[in-house]
């Protein structure tokens, strides 16, 4: 039986959110209220859709490039790898992103936040991981916005991250957060997991190393997928 | 390095934003070799209400039993016009609705066979992390001795079998239910 072949590690107590979270009002109805029931990994777990650049178009990986004129806001790169949680690289990765603009509004018929829409900024971009698993894009940096779970809630400033590497089990949907922010602590959606380290692996660094003088800030981000138990084939810092 | 994987955080209300250009309700084209069928259905949460803000992300093996893109088991290309994937989106009432081949069936660890079945990864806001289901078909043969299926106690298995709209019809409808007496059965792998 070949590597890709062996099952997927188990999930590591405290470091995924459970279905429920109270604090999180929209879980109420919607989370399963039976016990999931566990089963063994098979080949259509362990198999999964294959991604190629013809999802991608020319202005998917920079979001401030995607309109006649450039959006209002604090231009940023996000920069960053997608490994296993061996530490091994994941190529041809899909992400797909998704965020509120610099005022905190979403390009969405639903979104309700009173702060302006610009003609500039749709808030949607995708790409592919290198051989290395490297990824990077550019943004404006999102805004904090109110939503209605409790009183005076706003969710911390965040972009969505959406991932599929080799196998289905491998499907991660995340948010990525910024350093320092003050809503973090506030926030029930971040503050779902139990593991403490979990949690402030979903906040990115500041990254002076990417920063492009007098014209954009950066911001590191790596994410981890779901791995098979392997050898680690190289060590990275 | 060796972390765990990141932790999962609920798409939100948004997610068509970054999503929906992905949409799509077939899993393969007119072309693709098999039984054609399609699959129809709704998502309810606790209080018995559709929900209008899911998504359903489906695979699944061809007409032989064979995936597309990554297949770890080396069993070939799957059929000319078969994709296996699809990201569905449901409509204001919650309905979802997708055409596809009868699948094949694939096989399970040991030397056993699966029965026909689509894998459903659904996601939606309230959810922090998505939630795997599987789509099994009433009547087929294969049902009665497949790993998963019968991994699932007796009464819960009904929430999992789509049955066809009329007979030999191949239209197929399933629910899915988040909670209640009905609550279909989720996985964990």
């Amino acid at each position: 039986m070949s590597e890709l072949q062996q099952p997927f590690l188990p999930v590591k107590p405290g470091t995924q959110p459970a279905f429920l979270h109270a604090p999180y009002g929209s879980s109420v109805l919607r989370a399963p209220q039976r016990p999931l029931i566990v089963v063994p990994q098979t080949l259509s777990e362990l198999s999964g859709p294959v991604f190629g650049h013809g999802a991608i178009g020319t202005f998917d990986n920079d979001l401030t490039k995607q309109h006649a004129g450039e959006p209002l806001g604090e231009r940023i790169i996000v920069s960053g790898r997608v490994l296993e949680e061996n530490g091994r690289p994941v190529a041809g990765a899909l992400v797909e992103v998704w965020q509120a603009n610099a005022a905190g509004r979403y390009l969405h018929k639903r979104a309700q936040h009173a702060a302006p829409l610009g003609p500039n900024f749709s808030g949607a971009g995708r790409f592919l991981t290198d051989e290395q698993g490297f990824y990077r894009f550019t943004s404006i940096k999102p805004g904090a916005y109110p939503w209605g779970n409790h009183y005076n809630a706003w969710r911390p400033a965040h972009i969505h991250f959406s991932l599929f590497g080799a196998g289905l089990l491998t499907r991660l949907v995340t948010q990525m957060y910024f350093p320092g922010d003050p809503l973090l602590p506030y926030d029930p959606i971040y503050n779902c997991i139990d593991d403490e380290q979990a949690k402030q692996r979903m906040i990115s660094s500041f990254d002076l190393e990417n920063t492009i003088p007098d014209t954009a800030l950066a911001f590191s981000y790596d994410v981890i997928l779901r791995g098979r138990n392997a050898t680690p084939m190289e060590t990275h810092k | 390095m060796s972390y765990p994987a990141t932790a999962s955080q609920t798409v939100g209300p948004y997610f068509k934003i970054g999503l929906q250009y992905l949409d799509s309700n077939a899993l393969c084209t007119e072309a693709a070799p098999g039984i054609h069928i399609t699959v129809s259905g709704q998502v309810f949460d606790g209080d018995g209400v559709p929900v209008p803000d899911a998504q359903l992300e489906l695979w699944q093996a061809d007409d032989l039993g064979r995936f597309a893109g990554h297949d770890p088991s080396g069993r070939g290309e799957a059929s000319d016009g078969f994709v296996g994937f699809a990201r569905v989106p449901v409509n204001e009432h919650g309905a979802f609705h997708f055409s596809t081949v009868y699948p094949g069936s694939v096989m399970a660890p040991d030397v056993t066979r699966q029965a026909p079945h689509i894998v459903v990864m659904l996601s939606m806001r309230g959810l922090l992390k998505h939630l795997y289901t599987r789509i099994y078909f009433a009547g087929d043969a294969l049902n009665a001795d497949d790993p998963i299926l019968t991994a699932v106690p007796v009464d819960r298995r009904g929430t999992l079998l789509a049955h066809e709209e009329e007979e030999g019809s191949e239209q197929y409808r399933m629910n899915i239910h988040l909670q209640g007496d009905d609550e279909t059965v989720f996985f964990e792998y």
